[in-house]
């Protein structure tokens, strides 16, 4: 099983769950997050001063999946994140133990 | 005894509880442009000053200020305890008023003009030693220069300074502290490596205009009776203040490419303080002048201030400081005794000598309480330090000094 974690632009996030949801991913987790890459931050101006904000507000998203599924999954989000320019966010690829439904016990994929 | 004119009576009354509501409105607007640990402890350095400053009024401030003069530079302490300042009018002031009601009407520039200060040091001065820093402030800066400018007899007021209803008493004497108290107490912890960005800009802009109605009654008042020339300076004021809005707005949005809120508000702010010396002797087009030189000049002195690296935060000098001297310069120019026959004539109505006497009036009020403010920090910092401990700073006005966060 493979957990993929994708920061993405905020205003990505429905065209990203879409394209999941069209190849039938179930469920996600999102939290909203802040960072920075090679985008670096942006600038506020306030009584004509200049200042720069380092971290930028992102989505990230976390979806678990069968091995076989992971590339279709990185290909669907690669796609449906993408804008062509700096700031598109990257996405993370962490192999997982196991995985526990809290309600039943099932384990593995049965749980996924 | 003179005849008191209940029109006039009604006016000042309302007028007082407009300037009353300025200082609450301060601060917000002040309160909206710090970090949200520090927004409760901003506000109440402003909201505490009508108890600490009308208290201080009532004892002392009223009788040094306005009481009989004793050598030009300071009143007697007649007045201590507002003996005799009854229904009665005092004529040297307001002849178709009672005299409380004049009182009470210059209590609340009182209390308003060390709050104005406040904003400098914003975000990391001890409450104690604030207190105490303030009510010294009113005693030995505030009331003397009252009384010299305002004071029957004062000696500023008997060279022909004039201040109609305080560029020099209010903004110059605040904004010259200020400077002062922004050298005193040093930069903020973190200043130039972090940015100090506003935490709720609506708040500002509630302040803001809880101050713009305000300053109706602060310079519509003070032409002391509900007469021609409360009109003129209610209307001056409202123009200056827009037409301080409009200029700043557009020149950062030439320079910075972004026209903001905050710049709206500053420039209102910036024009407003700068009309009020001038407010009941100009006429309508001086006004609007008046206001476009406030958006300019101030917004200048406010981007230039981190190029000398001083940390008046919230831009008391820039703004109020600057605001003073440039309303006080712009009346010695504009002054004209057409508008206001108590008044004088300006340079541009063929006087250059009251643009003098106005120059004057700005340096001798800019140097005492430049230099009288910075004495007073360093002997309270002395007896209690001013400054908060790193740790306290680091969390905050608002726990640190209050026990109290503004949002949960």
């Amino acid at each position: 099983m493979r957990k993929i974690e994708a920061v993405i632009k905020p205003f990505k996030l429905d065209d990203v769950k879409n394209a999941l949801d069209s190849i039938g991913i179930k469920g996600m987790t999102v939290s909203e997050v802040k960072g920075y890459g090679r985008q670096k931050g942006h600038k506020e101006v306030y009584r004509g001063a200049e200042y720069v904000v380092d971290f930028l507000p992102k989505v990230k998203i976390e979806v678990v999946v069968e091995e076989s599924m992971a590339e279709s999954v990185l290909d669907a989000i690669r796609e449906a994140a993408n804008t062509g320019k700096i700031g598109d966010g990257k996405i993370f690829v962490l192999p997982v133990e196991d995985v526990i439904r809290v309600r039943t016990g099932e384990r593995g994929k049965e749980a996924i | 005894m003179e005849q008191i004119q209940c029109g006039d009576t009604a006016f000042i009354l309302v007028s007082a509880a407009l300037v009353l509501l300025m200082t609450p409105g301060l601060g917000l607007f002040y309160g909206g442009m710090v970090r949200s640990k520090n927004v409760l402890g901003t506000i109440m350095q402003s909201l505490i000053m009508i108890s600490v400053v009308s208290l201080e009024w009532v004892y002392l401030g009223y009788s040094m200020s306005f009481g009989p003069d004793i050598s030009g530079f300071v009143g007697d302490l007649s007045f201590v305890g507002l003996k005799g300042v009854g229904a009665a009018p005092n004529p040297d002031y307001a002849p178709t008023i009672p005299h409380m009601v004049f009182m009470i009407y210059q209590c609340m520039f009182a209390v308003i003009t060390p709050a104005l200060m406040t904003g400098t040091f914003a975000e990391r001065m001890r409450f104690a030693p604030f207190l105490v820093f303030s009510v010294l402030w009113a005693v030995l800066v505030y009331n003397p220069i009252c009384h010299w400018v305002w004071g029957a007899g004062g000696w500023l007021k008997a060279k022909g300074v004039l201040d109609f209803a305080g560029g020099l008493v209010v903004h110059l004497s605040s904004g010259a502290g200020a400077l002062a108290a922004a050298l005193v107490i040093g930069k903020r912890k973190g200043y130039g490596k972090e940015g100090f960005m506003p935490h709720n800009l609506p708040m500002t802009l509630l302040g803001t205009a809880l101050l713009w109605f305000g300053w109706f009654g602060f310079n519509g008042g003070s032409a002391l009776a509900a007469d021609g020339i409360a009109g003129v300076a209610f209307t001056n004021t409202h123009l200056a203040g827009m037409a301080g809005m409009a200029m700043w707005v557009l020149v950062e949005w030439f320079h910075r490419g972004y026209p903001t809120t905050l710049g709206a508000a500053s420039g209102a702010i910036a024009g407003l303080a700068t009309v009020t010396p001038a407010a009941g002797f100009v006429g309508p087009n001086s006004a609007i002048l008046i206001g476009l030189i406030a958006g300019v000049g101030c917004y200048a002195a406010v981007s230039s201030k981190t190029k000398i690296g001083l940390d008046d935060s919230l831009d008391v000098v820039g703004i109020h400081g600057l605001g003073g001297v440039l309303g006080t310069l712009c009346l010695g120019l504009f002054a004209s005794k057409a508008v206001n026959p108590g008044g004088a004539d300006g340079l541009f109505a063929g006087n250059s000598s009251f643009f003098m006497t106005q120059l004057f009036g700005v340096g001798v009020v800019l140097v005492y309480a430049f230099v009288v403010t910075f004495i007073l920090l360093k002997l309270v910092d002395a007896v209690s330090r001013l400054r908060l401990n790193v740790e306290d700073e680091v969390q905050g006005l608002d726990l640190s000094q209050h026990s109290e966060t503004a949002y949960n």
